[in-house]
């Protein structure tokens, strides 16, 4: 790889056993996650997708190290992860850019905050500005982009981040149809040279089939894993894979499994 | 590796969001220099209607005064009170001095201790469940009434107006970088923490960040109280200042005078109202500007 490759080695390979979780919510007991089982492969694509409180995001959560499950652990490469936080690069739902920074700031606070110098993260950056889409806006507020450089500029940054294994949630929901198909297929491109190990989370069934190698479809309360679907759609995709048959068929897979979770 | 990512894509993006964004962004010097211009351009706009309107009462002030006779040791004219305060300047300015010293120092130290406070009163549960409620109680203690303690502790030089207007301001900056502090975004936090952000890293990089526009808030609530206060401190126990200053004018029935050095404190509060405003501006540059107020 040239020198403006991220600074990743190959993706990790994770692997969350039987978690378990459950809330109190106002007295009442909510099982969020019932023994969650999801692997994810070196390098692999993998996409979680459920109806709302199907413990998606409590399942990220704990993965991003941000909650503790009742039981289950979570491993890399086969080792179960003694401290979580920190161990993947998670993208959260908004873009979560600090309103403070400059966008060159902002995509490499992870640098920042692992103690490497401003001057070295930006060397690091720099290369990676112009393929993000964000040339000449290093020096931008977040308010002065537009919402799909917001992403970009999200995504970058947790690229930066350089971990084995990225954490997506839902990260294009909050955009219009257009721009959603563009970062879509920007992030395959990104990715293929990235080849992290990626968990994918989403509601939406186009998304999921278009992105991942493998989709698992959780039910709701209490969340378990109902469905696991490969998608073997050949890679590099396009917005011509979105036309063919094949995908059509995947699509109405996928929808019949997430149907047959929710009833 | 640039190579490698096709072409196609990265013109695309550029023919789609950059282009629109890319006018304002990348002429950051002159767009600068136009916001300048609005805002001297707004300034101008906005400053208008009261400047018309205080002339207005400083005209109907001399017309009344004159009218009806009034006697120049009860309420003086507008006229006469310019005179008499431009003679008296040699006077008036080493109190002017002395005051802003005070009102000054005091609101550093009150800052100071104000924003310790603070950081600590978010950082530990205890110090936020011990200290901050008595804080907030101690507010319903007449300041007013300790001035003369101040001045037993003191003595009648500069510490106690320090002392006082510290006492004054401390609780606007306090209790508003309390609550910039508190009103961190949840999101950001939770953010930096998955990328192994320590409790401190939180602090420096979101909570006081996230805390500088109510501090700010809180300084300038604060800032009015300065002056105010150093002139109360003055009148208690002093020897140099405006409120002594102005003590002196009365017994000496220069009525003009006093109405002098009201003049006097009103502007250099203004003055020093604008110099944190100032400050403000220059610490929070990426703070978006009201849409249709500097041309964006």
């Amino acid at each position: 790889m040239s020198a403006a490759a991220p600074a990743v080695t190959a993706g990790a390979r994770l692997e969350v056993r039987g978690l378990h979780k459950t809330y109190d919510s106002g007295g009442e007991l909510v099982t969020a996650l019932a023994g969650v089982d999801v692997v994810a492969e070196p390098g692999e694509f993998v996409a979680v997708i459920g109806p709302s409180g199907s413990g998606k995001s409590t399942l990220f959560h704990i993965l991003a190290g941000l909650e503790d499950p009742d039981s289950g652990e979570v491993c890399f490469d086969g080792e179960a992860l003694q401290r979580r936080l920190g161990a993947c690069a998670f993208m959260p739902q908004r873009d979560g850019l600090l309103p403070w920074k400059r966008t060159i700031d902002n995509v490499t606070i992870g640098l920042e905050l692992a103690g490497v110098g401003r001057s070295e993260a930006r060397e690091q950056a720099r290369p990676l500005i112009e393929r993000f889409g964000l040339g000449g806006f290093e020096r931008a507020w977040p308010w002065q982009l537009s919402g799909g450089m917001r992403h970009r500029a999200a995504f970058l940054r947790t690229v930066l981040l350089g971990r084995r294994v990225m954490l997506l949630d839902e990260p294009f929901g909050a955009l219009d149809g257009i721009t959603r198909a563009d970062l879509q297929q920007w992030l395959l491109e990104v990715w293929s040279e990235v080849r992290t190990t990626v968990v994918l989370i989403t509601h939406d069934v186009t998304e999921a089939v278009f992105l991942a190698d493998r989709v698992y479809v959780l039910s709701p309360r209490p969340g378990r894993v109902a469905a696991e679907l490969a998608i073997d759609l050949p890679r590099p995709r396009s917005l011509e894979t979105l036309e063919t048959p094949a995908f059509a068929q995947h699509e109405t897979r996928l929808r019949e499994a997430l149907r047959a979770a929710v009833t | 590796m640039k190579n490698r990512l096709p072409t196609r894509y990265a013109s695309g993006m550029a023919s789609t969001d950059i282009a629109v964004e890319s006018a304002p962004a990348r002429a950051a010097g002159t767009r600068r220099d136009r916001a300048l211009g609005a805002r001297l351009k707004r300034f101008a706009r906005e400053a208008w209607p009261p400047l018309t309107v205080l002339v207005l009462l400083i005209v109907l002030w001399e017309v009344l005064v004159n009218v009806f006779s009034v006697s120049a040791e009860i309420v003086p004219g507008p006229r006469l009170v310019a005179s008499a305060t431009w003679a008296d300047r040699a006077n008036l300015r080493p109190a002017m001095v002395t005051t802003t010293e005070e009102a000054v120092i005091g609101i550093l130290v009150a800052t100071v201790v104000a924003v310790i406070l603070a950081i600590a009163v978010d950082w530990s549960k205890s110090v936020r469940r011990s200290v901050y409620p008595l804080m907030v109680t101690s507010q319903t203690l007449p300041i007013i009434v300790l001035a003369p303690l101040v001045v037993i502790w003191f003595g009648f030089g500069m510490a106690p107006k320090i002392g006082l207007v510290a006492l004054f301001t401390f609780f606007p900056i306090c209790v508003g970088t309390v609550q910039g502090l508190a009103s961190s975004d949840h999101d950001s936090m939770a953010l930096l923490r998955t990328m192994g952000a320590s409790r401190r890293q939180l602090l420096t990089r979101i909570r006081i960040p996230s805390a500088l526009p109510q501090f700010f808030t809180g300084l300038k609530v604060a800032v009015t109280y300065a002056y105010v206060s150093a002139i109360f401190a003055e009148y208690v126990g002093g020897t140099q200042g405006l409120g002594v200053y102005m003590q002196v004018s009365k017994n000496n029935f220069r009525t003009e005078l006093v109405f002098g050095a009201i003049i006097a404190t009103t502007l250099l509060t203004l003055a020093l109202f604008l110099v944190v405003a100032g400050l403000e501006r220059a610490a929070l540059p990426w703070r978006r500007p009201v849409r249709g107020q500097d041309g964006w």
